[in-house]
């Protein structure tokens, strides 16, 4: 079948194939692969009704520029009319009541959306184990993690349930996955993707973004979910470029940070991989400057204490008064609220809204949240410094290949490590890339970032592109 | 820095969360161990660093205040775990 969307287009508008048996295909696909529990729910009589109506747009040379892409989405992102959940007990039975703009967008320009996609709990997680429905399992390797939070949007891109997905990414919930199963994620710069219609984690860094197996395909992506939006004040009014025209002849400067020359932390294979891959851009006639970044330790710890601030705060909205879950042991209000949350969210959820809920509490709050926003401001600014004098920073996506399924799940804080290269992007608001270049002798893929100036999405395609293999 | 149980009663209390004796004795070291983790971040200076709250560089983005409709009233309810025709309903507040 097609594994990206280039050749499709192509065959759909000269008749050779429609998009019904595209959805069809997926559709038995997706039956097929069930067991790897990548989607929650499979919108299949909407697919089908909107592929009759995207025939017919075709047929009368009407169709949008996505007429056919079979999309699913991270079970984060509100399809008006359709169920969704962030993988949480919480929100079982909810139905959105509107469109995220995203889906909007992509629905203009005739997408098909295939259905909700298996992620962590509110999208707090690395391995895809913190949802309520049960892990997704990579298809490479089943007994491996995809990664996470968005594992079921990178498992249904490698396995071929759908030909691209959207993701959210918080610290590296869309790289970290499309590192653990070998396919393209890009989260975009803060604001560069309007979030209304995101169930909100941490709004200072959620950004939406997508997953394919091409850089053709997440630039097109980008050129409709992209640009300004009324209902998201967050969402840039910085105009929108052509993605898709790649400049792939452009000779880039590279930052490398000198800090993780020594290899520490990292597997021995995913480091050579990227000391060598640093002298084949050398050779093709890029610059490479290495420069001092004494920070990375500093990273997931600040990432932490804000990211549970926010969610502490984001996920108060969930009472058990207005909509989702109520405990039937519910007698009053108070325990309305109490019952209804304690039953309703996951551990890992809890531990965070906890762990967020102290570092805002009085006597605290200066000690570590106004702490990590001020050395935020550090890493911010540091990291302008550095972008001056370079145009991209390159990093391994993650410091191993997918783990074993049940490995980090005991102790958060190794869990939290392999966020290390990932969270440094959200606290920074840059975009950020993972390009699936590495393959380990243990059978696993693993991804190169390559992270950019604020709104530079099209040098970071462009490049991406000229990296022959990636595509 | 250790978490005591105390304090996980009483940030518990704040975030309208319950827990069980055994799951509170893990929180309790959970948090502990990730404080201690993220305390690193002490060792930079940030003397006379402003905290950073806004990434992203826009300023207010303003437009007219106009009234529309976003929800109806059936919408609002529509997933509410128990309502009547106009209102959601909750447990009793006061008993008599």
């Amino acid at each position: 079948m097609y594994t990206s969307f280039n050749r499709l287009s192509d065959d759909l508008k000269s008749g050779k194939i429609t998009a019904i048996d595209v959805v069809k295909h997926y559709l038995k696909e997706i039956e097929k692969k069930k067991h790897l529990n990548a989607f929650l729910e499979v919108f299949t009589d909407d697919a089908l009704a909107q592929a009759a109506v995207i025939d017919k747009k075709i047929n009368e040379g009407s169709a949008g520029k996505l007429a056919g892409m079979v999309i699913g989405i991270k079970d984060n992102i509100c399809y008006k009319g359709h169920k969704v959940s962030g993988a949480s007990k919480i929100l079982e039975g909810f139905e959105s009541l509107y469109h995220a703009t995203v889906v909007d967008r992509l629905l203009k320009e005739d997408a098909i959306i295939i259905g909700r996609l298996n992620c962590d709990e509110f999208a707090m997680g690395g391995s895809n184990e913190n949802s309520a429905y049960g892990n997704a399992l990579n298809p490479i390797q089943e007994d491996k993690v995809p990664g996470g939070s968005s594992g079921g949007s990178a498992v249904a891109v490698t396995a071929g349930l759908c030909i691209a997905t959207l993701g959210s990414d918080t610290g590296g919930s869309i790289r970290q996955p499309a590192s653990f199963c070998g396919n393209v994620g890009l989260k975009p710069t803060y604001g560069r993707v309007s979030r209304w219609g995101l169930l909100a984690y941490a709004s200072s860094f959620d950004q939406i973004g997508p997953f394919a197996n091409s850089v053709e395909d997440i630039a097109l992506l980008m050129e409709v979910i992209a640009g300004k939006d009324d209902k998201d004040n967050t969402a840039s009014h910085q105009a929108i470029e052509q993605y898709t025209q790649f400049d792939t002849t452009k000779k880039y400067k590279i930052g490398v940070p000198k800090d993780l020359l020594s290899g520490e932390g990292i597997d021995k294979e995913v480091f050579s991989f990227y000391t060598s891959f640093i002298d084949d851009l050398k050779s093709k006639g890029h610059e490479v400057e290495e420069f001092s970044f004494p920070y990375f330790d500093y990273m997931v710890p600040t990432y932490y204490i804000l990211t549970t601030a926010e969610a502490s705060s984001n996920l108060a909205r969930y009472d058990g008064a207005h909509y989702g879950y109520r405990s039937p042991n519910a007698t009053d209000i108070e325990s309305t609220y109490v019952l209804s949350r304690s039953e309703g969210f996951g551990e890992e959820v809890k531990r965070r809204i906890m762990l967020g809920t102290y570092v805002l509490s009085a006597g605290y709050y200066d000690a570590y949240y106004s702490k990590a926003q001020k050395v935020r401001r550090v890493l911010k600014e540091k990291t302008e410094e550095v972008l001056q004098k370079v145009d991209f920073i390159l990093t391994p996506t993650t410091p191993t290949t997918a783990f074993k399924i049940g490995e980090n799940i005991s102790d958060p804080v190794s869990m939290y490590l392999q966020d290390i290269f990932t969270v440094y992007a959200n606290l920074v608001g840059c975009p950020a890339i993972s390009l699936p270049l590495g393959n380990h002798s243990n059978g696993l893929p693993f991804g190169m970032q390559i992270m950019g100036k604020h709104f530079a999405e099209k040098e970071i395609l462009s490049f991406s592109k000229s990296l022959d293999n990636a595509s | 820095m250790k978490i005591t149980k105390e304090t996980v009663d009483q940030v518990a209390t704040l975030a309208k969360l319950s827990f069980t004796d055994t799951e509170k004795e893990k929180i309790q070291q959970d948090l502990s161990k990730i404080i201690d983790f993220v305390e690193k971040i002490n060792e930079i200076d940030t003397d006379g660093v402003e905290p950073l709250t806004h990434i992203n560089e826009s300023v207010n983005v303003l437009r007219e205040d106009e009234a529309i409709e976003t929800l109806t009233q059936e919408e609002a309810l529509k997933n509410a775990p128990q309502k009547d025709s106009d209102y959601f309903k909750i447990p009793k507040v006061l008993n008599k």
